[in-house]
């Protein structure tokens, strides 16, 4: 007992000694933000955290439009990095006014009460969104907590070229996919259709939401966690047998020796998202021309489904003095013609804003042989389902690459992987004390 | 009156030491004493999440006892780590102090040609950022970029010995260069008089030399083990290049993934006390056992 009333006593003089030397920094620019309302004393000074490629230039021409709210971009690495770096913004006390937020990764920020709700600022901007997009960031609750800012509806890319060499047709269904990857893959052994990635968590949750996966679900006022589901079990035996057979390569994405497999023409398919293009000419230069996209295989002949990888919207801290400028950014920057027009030219993305989607006319340059990209992105963006994330997705992502780089290594059972990934969920959330539902 | 000057001079005397070190302590206590004790703090903590957790106040912080340290002292994963970092430091311990006291007693013969550019060029490696050099070995590595041909060096089997071998290659001539100027510094004369007596080369290495380095040797040794317990930048930089890297591959790479990827503080906290303790239970024990045996239990 003595000793905890001590470490107490120690804990709040650290804590003192700690928070006071945190709040000195932050304590200045609250003073403008409160009296912004009755006589701006002079502009208010924004911080945004964010990875999209050109963002400087496109909040230039916020600033130039407005003198009194200055936005400033703090360019990110991007990926888990970004976001565990927000949360420890947050939680030290000085994060960024707004932050690039990625879909997965709303509901932990939420739950860590770094952002904020701006249902007030939105309600006009709603109705620019379709609703499986606006369910992302309230997480079916009343409150909304980010703007979209663009999604990653999933298509197959596929060397149109060489599918014609190895006589191979574009796969419909999955069944149709794993034939051709034998096929392939007998002509030339040195040669895969495709490869499974163990580090791309998003990736899989993609092709789960495909499948009719739900891994997380809120019934009335507990969590509901199935990443074990019947879909997701059938999406990770599917590829696990067929890299057991060794017809499908078990390389990760994003490494320089899948841009070489990728450049070399030894891989033929990429199950990505929309945001494909701008990865493949970029590692993938010799490429060019030469890919195509088409829907997603089916798991059922006749069905038309696809799946999200990626996204993000724009979130304000909760912590920002200026949420209403910081809100009011996020808006224009999600949903201005002129705003979304720079954000496709210079950003390179696929807004989430109906009004963007429009604004996507010319074809991206590496698939200039392909001139109705976006129309394809369009219609197979419209048949994505996606499901709601839990607060933990950090915790289950960061399970998928230890429990899957395990199986690929061994090529042993991907259904027991997606198990292991369901019990690092759970326990994670039972630690924390998340009321849970069985 | 004299009784009173002396009391006065022995304060003033009893004060200044204190005054030196204020400047040390201030910084220990600011850079050194504080974190550690907010570490500790942080591992006796915990939250704590109501329902849904979200929204405002659904977390709370609270005190949690030693339930952090229970749980990362029951964790198999913190000692499958250990147990790799064991194997790892071995190698690294033994082929990097064995060369380094190699190339160190070579260039220490008199006769080596080209003997500063020798040294330097083993040294040059220690140059090099341990992220840069590991994306280097990286990509030799790679099968398929490599020029050492098409070999699994990234394979659960050989990934221990590709990591090892980036730290040798990183940190013997540091090492090297420690026992190199401690063998510049000695005289001369001992070498002389051991040749007059009849001794070749290697057994003035192995008779005086050596025996004068041992000191050297017990410091370079304890500075690796420090360093080899600490094992992060490798594996972290080499873990998306292959798949037999787990997040929790060494210890310090769970306290890294507690904190920061899975947003746990206060496990990661604990778990970093624990390797802190191991740590300094293995370099203070290793001092030991070697103070017993080198120095005749001085």
């Amino acid at each position: 007992m003595r000793v905890n009333r001590l470490a107490v006593a120690a804990a709040a003089i650290l804590t003192a000694t700690l928070a006071t030397a945190c709040s000195g920094g932050s304590e200045e620019p609250s003073v403008p933000a409160a009296s912004q309302s009755a006589a701006p004393a002079g502009p208010v000074n924004l911080t945004y955290w964010t990875w999209v490629p050109n963002m400087d230039k496109i909040v230039a021409v916020w600033n130039q439009a407005h003198p009194d709210i200055q936005v400033t971009v703090s360019k990110q690495a991007g990926g888990d990095d970004a976001a565990a770096k927000f949360l420890t913004a947050a939680k030290a006390g000085n994060p960024p006014d707004l932050v690039q937020a990625e879909y997965q990764m709303l509901p932990s920020f939420v739950a860590a009460d770094a952002v904020a709700d701006l249902k007030a600022e939105t309600a006009q901007v709603k109705g620019e969104f379709s609703e499986g997009v606006w369910g992302l960031v309230t997480l079916g609750t009343d409150a909304v907590y980010a703007v979209p800012q663009d999604s990653g509806p999933m298509m197959l890319y596929y060397r149109k070229d060489l599918f014609e060499k190895y006589g191979i047709a574009v796969p419909k269904t999955w069944d149709e996919y794993a034939e051709a990857a034998r096929t392939v893959h007998k002509k030339d052994p040195k040669v895969f259709l495709g490869t499974f990635s163990s580090k791309d968590p998003g990736w899989f949750a993609g092709l789960s939401q495909q499948a009719g996966a739900q891994w997380w679900s809120i019934s009335g006022d507990a969590w509901k966690v199935a990443v074990n589901d019947e879909a997701t079990k059938k999406v990770a035996s599917y590829w696990g047998g067929l890299v057991k057979e060794g017809v499908i390569d078990g390389m990760p994405y994003f490494t320089p020796e899948w841009n070489k497999a990728l450049n070399d023409g030894k891989l033929l398919t990429w199950p990505s998202a929309v945001w494909g293009p701008g990865v493949l000419s970029a590692n993938a230069p010799k490429g060019k021309d030469k890919w195509a996209v088409a829907p997603l295989p089916q798991w059922n002949a006749g069905e038309n489904y696809s799946g999200f990888w990626g996204g993000s919207s724009t979130a304000v801290a909760a912590k920002s003095p200026s949420k209403a400028a910081a809100a009011q950014f996020a808006t224009w920057l999600n949903t201005d013609p002129e705003a979304l027009g720079l954000l496709i030219k210079e950003g390179a993305i696929y807004p989430a804003s109906a009004k963007g989607a429009a604004l996507m006319t010319e074809a991206p340059g590496y698939f200039s042989s392909q001139p109705d990209f976006w129309q394809q992105a369009a219609s197979i963006g419209a048949t994505a389902r996606g499901f709601t994330f839990g607060p933990n997705v950090n915790v289950t992502y960061n399970a998928y690459k230890d429990a899957f780089d395990k199986a690929v290594a061994a090529t042993s059972d991907f259904a027991a992987a997606v198990q292991t990934m369901q019990d690092a969920t759970v326990a994670d959330m039972q630690k924390s004390g998340f009321t849970l539902a069985q | 009156m004299t009784s009173r000057n002396k009391s006065a001079r022995a304060h003033r005397a009893g004060a200044v030491p204190y005054l030196f070190l204020a400047p040390a302590m201030a910084l220990f206590t600011l850079f050194m004493a504080l974190p550690i004790g907010y570490t500790v703090y942080l591992s006796l903590r915990r939250t704590k999440v109501s329902g849904l957790g979200l929204g405002k106040g659904a977390r709370k912080e609270i005190f949690a006892g030693l339930a952090n340290y229970a749980a990362a002292v029951g964790d198999g994963e913190l000692w499958a780590g250990w147990l790799r970092v064991l194997a790892y430091g071995a190698l690294v311990l033994v082929l990097m102090l064995g060369l380094a006291l190699v190339f160190a007693l070579m260039l220490d013969a008199a006769h080596v040609r080209l003997a500063r550019l020798t040294r330097i060029s083993i040294f040059l490696p220690y140059a090099v950022p341990g992220v840069a050099a590991t994306l280097m070995w990286g990509f030799l590595y790679l099968p398929s970029l490599s020029p050492f041909g098409d070999h699994p060096f990234l394979s659960a089997g050989l990934v221990t010995f590709s990591m090892a071998n980036i730290a040798v290659w990183g940190g013997t001539g540091f090492n090297m260069l420690v026992l190199y100027t401690n063998l510049r510094a000695v005289p001369r004369e001992y070498y002389e008089a051991a040749r007059i007596d009849g001794a070749s080369e290697l057994g003035i290495a192995l008779r005086i030399k050596i025996p004068i380095l041992v000191p050297s040797i017990i410091l370079t040794t304890v500075f690796s083990v420090i360093a080899t317990v600490q094992v992060f930048t490798e594996p972290t930089t080499l873990r998306p290049l292959t798949n037999t890297i787990s997040s929790t591959w060494s210890p310090l790479m769970k306290v890294y993934r507690d904190a920061f990827v899975t947003g746990d503080l206060y496990s990661a906290a604990a778990t970093s006390m624990v390797i802190a303790g191991i740590s300094l239970v293995l370099s203070f024990g290793f001092l030991r056992i070697v103070k017993n045996h080198a120095f005749g239990g001085g």
